[in-house]
């Protein structure tokens, strides 16, 4: 079936079957390798994109379902040459290691400061306990979400 | 196709060094070693641009799947493919269409590529099938069945007469030694088997080549492994096989062994297709299909004096290996050497053995073996504090290694002995003996609140205590220490003989070539920064090669801790001898003359090849000589908090003291401490892989759960450096000692807050509460005020 959504605010479309993922069809039809898959079952955050503004397990949503919506994915937050505030971050505190939790984290993370400009440790920690990290133990995480939160806090004063 | 180009070029930002104007610099630190400048990699994951395996897209590329057997225990008579199935459009291979050997190659030639006539455990790969896309794949599979015949299984490793390795090392008179104690403590231990979860999946996509050949791309630590292993099993010669690590998203010892089985399933596949073949696990099949992390049996009884001195150690070890062999060797051994745990002691046997049974093959995680026996041992140093009265940090002041004592396998410690300094930091950074006098006063107050109800002392009626004290749970504080030996065992680096290359190419470029693989862990970073110091330019000057192995040389697999210590030392001597090769044709100094001289005379090349450290004798006979060139120290204080009622444990807070000789990169460093202390705090609390009938039970991310960060404790992590004069660089390995101490620190802390004591890891909600009840926790409380009853306090 032929699937049309705005990714990343471009309109993509792709022709899919029926129970495609939104996940699958962003990496295997729209080439967007960003978005990684390690479970497919909701269980990890990996996988972490905007649906209509709104976080959501792309491996949890039919393709079909974002068709004429608007998915936002970590490619849409910065390039190598222009970092997103909370990939600055990341990169500062140490928080990236193997980096496959990564991509989901900062969709994570960008999402919690967005509604969310000056959480506490509890607010983080509950609010990225859908992503799983194995490398890390989140310490350097929690480091890199306060670092973005004050740099994003001091940029908009 | 490659994907990535052949040399990776530090990116822009790295440039910049991540230091925070007040953190504190070491004295041993130059101008980039010692630093955190930033990863080679960050840039490529943080924007989503990294390709690992399953990123990589090759258009036509078909994909294989596994057929697995169901059965622990079966003779295989037969396999039948369902005449109904169109079988034109997928192709087929069985163990017969094994050109080569069928054979995984390691240590012990047991285990096939595909099974023949025999399957020894669920999840055995029995066909291969590879299809154009992957529902026709799966829907193929389901139309093959396995004819069998049952066999019995062996599943219960203590019933087993088949062991893969036994290790028997003594030290001293033991007999002499329990004659002279004044108090015995006798303990038995399990440890559950622990899946690695990497977040990457297990992956491979094998690519055939006109020459008859096949390259693999792969999620991978050890790429000469699987470059050995397939040109054994497919019968090829290196001019036609390659093995290229893609990026890989994490590993912890679950992709040394196993990846080798799976580049050739997907080599055989490509070569009989004649298309690319990728082959990614999905989560479920990864978690059924892996390696685990043996678990083991410990028994230890031990002699102390009343005056506290440790005078004698009876250990006994026994790992399931599950079906076959794999590493279970190396792993037994490295867990027999570190058995006795961090502690001198004149006389000891250890005796250990690594056993068959029809389960899943267990196989590498960061520790190897380590973490099992040492938290046994931490356990017994614990419960013999008690039983003595003493602090559990006063007794490991007394008892830990210090430079000249002697090991059980006869190795003098002659230098680099951090065992007290980091016990000493652990102590005073976490506060631990003021929080210990606080929670003996909480425990005393509810113990004399239950007496008050006559309840006889027992935790789990909340009846003595009051409203407010039940509403918060019980605070509990411990500690343990680890020791860890960096590099292979024994005289493995010498087996091995690791070589690597540094070079000023013809164009002027300085690349470094190792197949050392980035894993997460910050290898390409660590190894860059130790060259670039050498040599006395910036950071960003080194490239790295691609690890790829028809391009580097073989440096030995990315395990044991060995990396920054043997192959940043080999790195190191081969950038020393290629500065002064051209600085003595140039007269000038190195950085400002390396490319005019690349210009003018061509590329100088140094390969440098592992010839032993210095002083280093191991006799693999008896199991007995300087079983590693240096050991690694760390002590980690537990706090947690314990529900009486639930028995659930949160960890509040780990403080983990780690020597590493000399830090190269603070930020990767304390990374690799902090990632480590949250797998040993699942280790300890929730993560068990469950085997019942040779069958995983929690075979999802949602039934084998791992810590989030609501879980996780907030963790300090610290390091000490206590120098290797062994290494050119003096730094030693430090990938694994983080998960070998918090275990044991959590189960102190839990016996701080309830007086019960867990000997079965994972210390689950169940457990604790069936220890809370049990008179095991009376016994403990009277020990503690009475030590001669301690031998009454066995299990
Ligand atoms: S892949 Fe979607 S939650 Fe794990
Ligand atoms: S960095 Fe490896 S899983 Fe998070």
């Amino acid at each position: 079936m032929l699937i049309r959504l705005n990714v990343n605010g471009e309109w993509r479309e792709a022709d899919v079957w029926p129970g495609s993922s939104l996940l699958a069809m962003l990496r295997d039809d729209l080439g967007l390798w960003g978005t990684k898959n390690a479970c497919e079952q909701g269980e990890c955050g990996s996988c972490s994109v905007w649906l209509d503004g709104e976080l959501v397990c792309s491996c949890l949503v039919l393709a079909a379902q974002a068709d004429g919506r608007s998915v936002g994915t970590v490619e849409s937050l910065g390039r190598e040459d222009a970092l997103h505030p909370v990939q600055e971050a990341f990169l500062e505190a140490g928080a990236v290691q193997c980096g496959f939790c990564t991509p989901g984290f900062e969709v994570a993370v960008a999402d919690l400061l967005r509604r969310e400009p000056h959480p506490n440790d509890e607010t983080i920690r509950e609010a990225l306990s859908g992503n799983l990290c194995r490398c890390t133990g989140y310490q350097k995480i929690m480091d890199a979400v306060h670092l973005a939160a004050d740099r994003m806090g001091e940029a908009a004063r | 196709m490659s994907p990535r180009a052949a040399v990776e070029r530090p990116a822009e930002a790295s440039l910049r060094t991540v230091q925070a104007p007040d953190e504190p610099r070491s004295p041993l630190a130059g101008a980039i070693v010692g630093r955190s400048v930033p990863r080679r990699d960050a840039l490529a994951k943080l924007t989503g641009r990294a390709r690992y395996v399953a990123d990589l897209d090759l258009p036509g590329a078909w994909h294989g799947v596994i057929v697995r057997a169901t059965e622990p225990h079966a003779r295989l008579l037969g396999i039948d493919l369902d005449p109904a199935f169109d079988w034109s459009q997928v192709v087929v291979l069985t163990a017969n269409d094994v050109p080569g050997d069928n054979v995984v190659q390691f240590a012990v030639d047991d285990q096939p590529v595909l099974a023949i006539d025999e399957i020894r455990h669920v999840g055995e790969p029995v066909a291969l099938i590879a299809a154009p896309d992957l529902p026709t794949a799966e829907a193929a599979r389901d139309r093959v069945r396995l004819r069998t015949e049952p066999l019995p299984p062996v599943l219960d490793p203590l019933a087993s007469d088949v062991a893969f390795a036994r290790y028997e090392i003594a030290k001293g008179d033991l007999e002499a030694g329990f004659a002279a104690a004044d108090l015995v403590i006798e303990g038995t231990y399990t440890v559950g088997r622990q899946e690695q979860l990497y977040l990457e999946t297990q992956g491979m996509l094998a690519v055939p080549r006109e020459d008859g050949g096949v390259t693999v791309h792969g999620s991978l630590q050890c790429p000469y492994y699987v470059h050995a292993a397939m040109r054994r099993a497919l019968a090829l010669d290196d001019a036609r096989l390659s093995v290229i690590q893609s990026e890989t998203g994490g590993g912890f010892g679950g992709k040394e062994e196993f990846p080798s089985g799976l580049a050739i399933q997907a080599a055989l596949l490509a070569i009989k297709s004649g298309h690319p073949v990728r082959m990614i696990f999905g989560r479920h099949e990864d978690l059924v299909a892996t390696t685990k992390r043996h678990p083991a049996v410990l028994r230890h009884r031990w002699g102390v004096t009343r005056d506290g001195r440790l005078v004698a150690q009876d250990i006994d070890v026994v790992m399931d290996g599950g079906a076959y062999a794999t590493l279970s060797g190396v792993v037994l051994s490295r867990g027999t050497i570190h058995a006795g745990g961090p502690y001198a002691c004149p006389n000891v046997r250890i005796r250990t053995r690594a056993v068959m049974t029809h389960t899943p093959p267990s196989g590498a995680f960061r520790g190897f073996g380590a973490p099992q026996t040492e938290f046994a041992a931490e356990m017994q140093a614990n419960r013999a504090a008690e039983a003595l009265g003493l602090s559990p940090a006063e007794l490991r002041r007394r008892w830990a290694y210090g430079i000249g004592d002697v090991t059980a396998t006869g190795q003098v410690l002659r230098e680099s002995v951090a065992a007290r300094s980091v016990l000493e930091r652990a102590v005073e950074a976490s506060g631990f003996e003021e929080a210990r006098a606080a929670t003996a006063q909480a425990r005393a107050r509810r113990a004399a609140d239950d007496r008050a109800v006559g309840d006889g002392g027992r935790a789990d009626h909340p009846r003595g205590r009051d409203e407010a004290e039940r509403e918060h749970p019980a605070h509990g504080i411990g500690v343990a220490m680890a020791w860890h030996g960096a590099g292979f065992t024994g005289s493995g680096e010498e087996h091995l003989a690791s070589v690597v290359r540094v070079e000023v190419t013809a164009d002027g470029r300085i690349v470094l070539a190792t197949d050392s693989t980035e894993i997460g862990q910050g290898a390409r970073t660590v190894l860059a920064q130790l060259v670039a110091e050498e040599l006395g330019v910036g950071f960003e000057l080194v490239e790295v090669a691609e690890t790829d192995t028809s391009i580097v040389p073989n440096s030995g697999p990315t395990v044991a801790s060995r990396t920054t210590m043997v192959v940043g030392g080999l790195l190191v001597t081969a950038a020393r001898r290629l500065r002064a090769e051209v600085e003595e044709r140039t007269e000038r100094p190195f950085a400002a003359s390396y490319a005019e001289d690349a210009h003018a005379n061509g590329p100088t090349r140094i390969v440098e090849r592992f010839a032993g450290y210095p002083g280093v004798e191991w006799d693999d006979a008896t199991h007995l000589g300087d079983a590693y060139p240096a050991y690694g120290w760390a002590a980690a204080v537990a706090e947690v908090d314990v529900d009486l009622d639930t028995g659930e444990v949160a960890v509040r807070r780990i403080v983990s003291v780690d020597d590493v000789g000399r830090t190269v990169n603070p930020l990767l460093a304390t990374g690799q401490i902090e990632g480590g202390t949250l797998q040993g705090v699942g280790y300890a609390t929730i993560e068990e892989a469950r085997v019942e009938g040779g069958r995983l039970l929690n075979d999802r991310l949602a039934t084998y759960i791992v810590p989030t960060a609501l879980d996780a404790p907030r963790i300090d992590a610290i390091l000490v450096e206590e120098p290797f004069a062994g290494a050119p660089h003096r730094a030693k390995g430090l990938g694994e000692i983080p998960m070998d101490v918090p275990a044991a620190a959590v189960v102190a802390a839990i016996h701080d807050a309830t007086g019960a004591w867990i000997h079965d890891l994972p210390a689950s909600p169940e457990r604790i509460l069936g220890a809370l009840q049990s008179k095991e926790h009376e016994v403990s409380e009277r020990t503690a005020a009475d030590p001669e009853a301690t031998e009454e306090a066995v299990r």
